[in-house]
C-alpha cells in the first residue's frame, strides 16, 4: 500500500459530474501523471460534498483546501500551484457569505451547522475502495453483530434507538424488525428502497453514490436480525452512477467474504442483487415495490397484511429505505444511548434535507432532528437570494404541505411537521420566495400525482384528476365561486379513502395551501389576479408612465414587438400582442414594469 | 406515426434477448430485469419483442403488454437517437423548466413523449434527476445542461 | 471474511491510507516545495521523508509540503513542528539526511543539530 502526502478529493455526485467533474478527474491524473506527482499525490473520487450549489468540488487534503466552482481550465492552476509548489489557489476557494476566504472544509459554515451521521463518509472516503470504507469502521458493526450478538439484541438496539424511517411516515423501525422477525415462515427477505421518487428529494441516490457499503452492511445486518438470506435494493433505473457503484461494492463485499456464505467464521449466509425500477413513482409505496420486483405492475396492495408478514412471493419481508439503513450501522457501533443524544426525544437521530429552489445553497444537508426551520433556511441555506422576501418552505414532497413565514420556527420532527399540515417525507426541502404563486404549486404537485396515479383505486384515479381540473381552472382564471370549497371536499375524501399512502397524502399540497394561503385562493377566484404574477393568464404587463424613462430596452427586449413608444417618451404595451413571456420586466433598469 | 419492425436488422438482437431470457430465467421475478434489458437494447419494446419475451418467460402477452405500458422508462414507439430530457422536479419547475419544455417544443416541433419524424430527437419530461443546484436543468442522452434560460435551448439543439 | 480480527487488520492497513484526511496533533513535517525548493532537491527529499515515515509506522506524523520558506540558498529546507516543542528547521537536505532526521529526531525525540539553520550559518 502507498503513502500519499496529499489526496485530491473531486466530487463525482451527480451534480457535480453534470458539471463536468468526470472530464476534470480525467486531467487532474493526466496532469499528475505529467508532472510525476503520481506516487505523491492521489486523486479520490468521492460522493456528493451537499453543497452542490458551489459545484463541481474538489478538496485538497492535509491542507483541506476547499475549492468551489472549478471549471476544467482550472485544473492546471491546481495542479501547478497547489500540488506541485503547495500555494493555495485563493481565487477557487469556496467564499462564504461575508465573501470571506475559506481555505477548510471545516470553516464553511454550510457544514459547521450540520450533524453527519448517515451522510458520515460522503465526500470523505472513495466509494469504489472497500477498503476506504473499513478504515472507517466500515463493517466493524456487521462483525460486532456476528460475533457477540443474538439477533433479538440487535433489534432490541434498534428498538432502544428509537430509529424511525426515514423513507416518509416515520414508523417505528425497530418494531418493523421485531414484527419480521416474529412473522412464521422458512424463506424471509429484507429489501431496500432506493426508488426515491419526490421531486427535489436525491439524498437516498448521494447516501449510495457516496457511501454504498453503509447499505450492504446495514441490509447484512438486518437479515441477521430478522432472519433473512436474501437481500433485494430497489433502485431507480434513472440513478445510473448509484447503481454503478452499489454493484460494486457488493462485488467486492462478496470477493472479501462479507456477503456470501458463513461470513465471518459464522453459519450466517446473506446475499443481496439490485433490482431496477422502470419510472414509477408509486413503486416507493413498500406493497408497490414488492409488486414490481416479483414483475407485476407497480400498484400498491391492501395492508394488513403487511409485509412484515407476507410481502415479497408472500414471505415475511422486511423493508427500509436507504437512509434509515445508512443510520443502522453507526447505532450499532456507538449504541442506542448515543443516538437518543441526538435530536429530540420522539424523533431521535438526524435528517437529511435536499435543500432547492429559492436559496442560495441549495444542496444535501443532514442536521439533528429538532433543528428550527428558520436556521436550516437561513443560516445553513444563507437565505433567499437576490433580496426577496420568504414565502412559504414546502417538505414532503407530492405528500407535504407548504409551511409559511409565520411558522418558521418549528422545529424539524415528524410530528411537529404533520401537526402544521406538512409532512417530514423523504427530505426534499423547496424554499419558495415571494414571487411563487401558491395555487399554482398546488396545481403542480396535483399533475405530479394524477401522472403518476396508478389508477387501481377511484379516490385518487378520479379524484385527484377532478381536482387537478379544478386547480387548472382557478390558475387560468376561470374560477368558480364555490371551486374553493369543492376543492376542499374533494381533497378531505381523497385523503380519508385512497387505498395506500400516496394517495392518502396527495391533498396536501392542496390542504396546506388552502389553510394557509387562503386569500391567493381567493384573489385568482375572485378577483382573477394571481397576486405572485405567476399564472401567466391572469397577469397583465403595463408600464407605469411615470417611471418610464424611454430607453427602449424593453421595446428591444420583447419578443412578439409589443412595445412601442418613442425614445425619451414614456412606452406602452399592446396588450393583444403581449405573450406575458415576462421579458420586459427582466430588462427594464427603473422598475417602470407594472405586473399584475 | 408507424414504425416498422425491421426481423433482418435486429437479428442479433434478438439472439441477445433470447439470452438475457434464459439467463433471468433463473431468477425469481425475472419480468422486469428482461423488460429493462430488452429496453436498453431495442430502444423500445414493440409488440414483436414483447412476443419473444412472453414466450421465453413464459408470462401472458396481455400481462407483459400491462407492465410494458405501466412504467414511464418502457416505450413502445422508438426513441430518437437523441433523448431530450427536461427536469420537472419542484426545483426546476419553480426555476422556469417549463418555458424550457416550451422553447423545445416550438423549435423541434416535437410534444412531449413524442420523436421526430426523423427519428433524432425524443422529448421527455423527466422527473428529478437530483441535479437541483443546477436547476433548471436539460439533458441530452448523457450530456446535461444546467442554469438554463429558454434562449439558450436553440443553440444546444444545434449542436446535434 | 473469517473473523472480526482479519476485519480489524485490514482497517489498520486501510487507516494509514487515509489517515491524512483527519485533523492530527502529532509531529508535522513540512517541506518547502516551492520552485526553487524542488529544483534544489527537495522531491527526493519528500519522498524519502515519505517512505522512511512508513517503513517505521509513524501514523502520527504527517508529511506536508508547503511554499517557499523564504532561504532559498539554503534549500531543500524541511521544518519539523513537534507538540510543545520549537520548530527545527533542517536546511541543505538530502534524502539521506532526511532519513537520518526521522530516525534520530522524531524516532528518539534528539534534533540533528549539525543539519540545522543555526549550524549552517555558523
Amino acid at each position: 500500500m502507498e503513502l500519499y502526502r496529499s489526496h485530491v478529493l473531486i466530487c463525482r455526485g451527480t451534480g457535480c459530474t453534470s458539471s463536468k467533474s468526470d472530464d476534470m478527474e480525467v486531467k487532474l491524473n493526466e496532469l499528475i501523471k505529467e508532472k510525476e506527482l503520481d506516487k505523491e499525490v492521489k486523486v479520490v473520487r468521492t460522493g456528493c460534498f451537499g453543497l452542490c450549489e458551489a459545484g463541481p468540488i474538489i478538496v485538497v487534503y492535509p491542507e483541506g483546501a476547499f475549492y468551489s466552482h472549478v471549471k476544467l481550465e482550472d485544473i492546471d492552476e491546481i495542479v501547478e500551484e497547489h500540488l506541485l509548489k503547495g500555494r493555495i489557489v485563493d481565487r477557487l476557494l469556496y467564499k462564504g457569505e461575508e465573501e470571506e476566504k475559506i481555505k477548510s472544509v471545516n470553516e464553511v459554515t454550510f457544514y459547521k451547522k450540520q450533524k453527519r451521521v448517515a451522510l458520515k463518509n460522503c465526500g470523505v472516503i472513495d466509494p469504489e475502495d472497500i477498503n476506504e470504507y473499513i478504515a472507517y469502521d466500515g463493517y466493524m458493526a456487521l462483525g460486532k453483530v456476528l460475533t457477540e450478538m443474538e439477533p433479538k439484541d440487535v433489534i432490541n438496539v434498534i428498538k432502544d434507538s428509537g430509529l424511525r424511517g426515514r423513507g416518509g411516515g416515520g414508523f417505528p423501525s425497530g418494531l418493523k424488525w421485531d414484527f419480521t422477525s416474529k412473522a412464521e415462515g422458512d424463506q424471509k427477505y429484507v429489501l431496500c428502497n432506493a426508488d426515491e421518487g419526490d421531486p427535489g428529494a436525491f439524498m437516498d441516490r448521494s447516501i449510495l453514490e457516496g457511501d454504498p457499503h453503509a447499505v450492504v452492511e446495514a441490509m447484512a445486518i438486518a437479515g441477521y436480525a430478522v432472519g433473512a438470506n436474501q437481500g433485494y435494493v430497489y433502485i431507480r433505473a434513472e440513478y445510473p452512477i448509484a447503481v454503478e457503484r452499489l454493484q460494486l461494492a457488493i462485488d467486492h463485499a462478496r470477493e472479501k467474504g462479507l456477503l456470501g456464505e458463513n461470513i465471518f467464521g459464522t453459519d450466517f449466509n446473506f446475499d443481496m442483487e439490485i433490482r431496477l425500477g422502470a419510472g414509477a413513482f408509486v413503486c416507493g409505496e413498500e406493497t408497490a415495490l414488492i409488486a414490481s420486483i416479483e414483475g407485476e405492475r407497480g400498484m400498491p396492495r391492501n395492508k394488513p397484511p403487511f409485509p412484515a408478514n407476507s410481502g415479497l412471493w408472500q414471505k415475511p419481508t422486511l423493508i427500509n429505505n436507504v437512509e434509515t439503513y445508512a443510520n443502522v450501522n453507526q447505532i450499532i457501533l456507538n449504541g442506542a444511548d448515543w443516538f437518543k443524544d441526538i435530536g429530540t426525544e420522539k424523533s431521535p437521530g438526524t435528517k437529511v434535507f435536499a435543500l432547492g429552489g429559492k436559496i442560495n445553497n441549495t444542496g444535501l444537508v443532514e442536521i439533528p432532528m429538532g433543528t428550527p426551520l428558520k436556521e436550516v433556511i437561513y443560516e445553513i441555506g444563507g437565505g433567499i437570494p437576490n433580496g426577496k422576501k420568504f414565502k412559504a418552505v414546502q417538505t414532503g414532497g407530492p405528500s407535504g404541505g407548504c409551511i409559511p413565514a409565520d411558522l418558521i420556527d418549528t422545529p424539524i420532527t415528524y410530528d411537529s411537521l404533520t401537526e402544521i399540515g406538512s409532512m417530514m417525507g423523504s427530505g426534499g426541502m423547496i424554499v419558495m420566495d415571494e414571487e411563487t404563486c401558491m395555487v399554482d404549486i398546488a396545481r403542480f404537485f396535483l399533475d405530479f400525482t394524477v401522472e403518476e396515479s396508478c389508477g387501481k383505486c377511484p379516490p385518487c384515479r378520479i379524484g385527484t384528476k377532478r381536482m387537478l381540473e379544478i386547480l387548472e381552472r382557478i390558475t387560468s382564471g376561470n374560477g368558480e365561486a364555490e371551486d374553493i370549497d369543492k376543492l376542499e371536499r374533494l381533497a378531505e375524501n381523497i385523503k380519508s379513502s385512497a387505498l395506500c399512502g400516496l394517495g392518502q397524502t396527495a391533498p396536501n399540497p392542496v390542504l396546506s395551501t388552502l389553510k394557509y394561503f387562503r386569500d391567493e385562493y381567493e384573489a385568482h377566484v375572485n378577483e382573477k389576479t394571481c397576486p405572485a404574477g405567476t399564472c401567466k393568464d391572469l397577469v397583465s404587463y403595463s408600464i407605469d408612465p411615470e417611471a418610464c424613462k424611454g430607453c427602449t430596452l424593453c421595446a428591444k427586449a420583447c419578443p412578439v414587438d409589443a412595445i412601442s413608444g418613442e425614445r425619451k417618451e414614456a412606452h406602452v404595451i399592446d396588450q393583444d400582442k403581449c405573450i406575458k413571456c415576462g421579458a420586459c420586466e427582466e430588462k427594464c433598469p427603473f422598475g417602470a414594469i407594472i405586473n399584475k | 406515426m408507424e414504425f416498422k419492425f425491421d426481423w433482418e436488422k435486429n437479428a442479433s438482437k434478438i439472439e441477445k434477448l433470447k439470452e438475457i431470457i434464459e439467463e433471468k430465467k433463473q431468477k425469481k421475478g425475472p419480468l422486469m430485469p428482461v423488460l429493462n434489458q430488452a429496453q436498453k437494447l431495442f430502444g423500445y419494446l414493440p409488440i414483436e419483442v414483447q412476443r419473444i419475451i412472453s414466450e421465453g418467460l413464459n408470462i401472458p402477452l396481455a400481462e407483459i403488454y400491462g407492465v410494458a405500458t405501466f412504467y414511464s422508462q418502457f416505450s413502445l414507439i422508438p426513441k430518437g437517437k437523441y433523448t431530450i430530457g427536461v427536469c420537472l422536479g419542484t426545483a426546476c419547475y419553480v426555476k422556469g423548466a417549463q418555458d424550457i419544455i416550451d422553447r423545445i417544443k416550438d423549435e423541434l416541433d416535437l410534444e412531449v413523449g413524442g420523436t421526430t419524424k426523423d427519428r433524432k430527437f425524443s422529448l421527455e419530461a423527466t422527473r428529478c434527476i437530483g441535479a437541483c443546484g443546477l436547476a433548471p436543468v436539460m439533458t441530452v442522452n448523457e450530456d446535461v445542461y444546467g442554469k438554463l434560460n429558454a434562449d439558450e435551448v436553440p443553440g444546444i439543439i444545434k449542436k446535434y | 471474511m473469517k473473523s472480526l480480527e482479519e476485519l480489524k487488520k485490514i482497517r489498520e492497513e486501510a487507516r494509514k491510507k487515509v489517515d491524512l484526511r483527519e485533523e492530527k496533533k502529532g509531529t508535522r513535517i513540512v517541506v518547502g516545495m516551492a520552485t526553487c525548493g524542488i529544483s534544489a532537491g527537495a522531491r527526493p527529499v519528500l519522498m524519502a521523508l515519505l517512505e522512511e515515515a512508513k517503513k517505521r509506522n509513524l501514523n502520527d506524523v504527517t508529511v506536508n509540503q508547503t511554499g517557499c520558506i523564504g532561504v532559498c540558498r539554503l534549500e531543500p529546507i524541511v521544518e519539523v513542528y513537534r507538540p510543545g516543542e520549537e520548530k527545527v528547521t533542517y536546511v541543505d537536505m538530502t534524502p539521506e539526511k532526511a532519513k537520518k532526521v526521522i530516525a534520530e529526531h522524531i524516532v528518539n525525540g534528539k534534533v540533528v543539530t549539525e543539519y540545522t539553520i543555526g549550524a549552517y550559518e555558523e
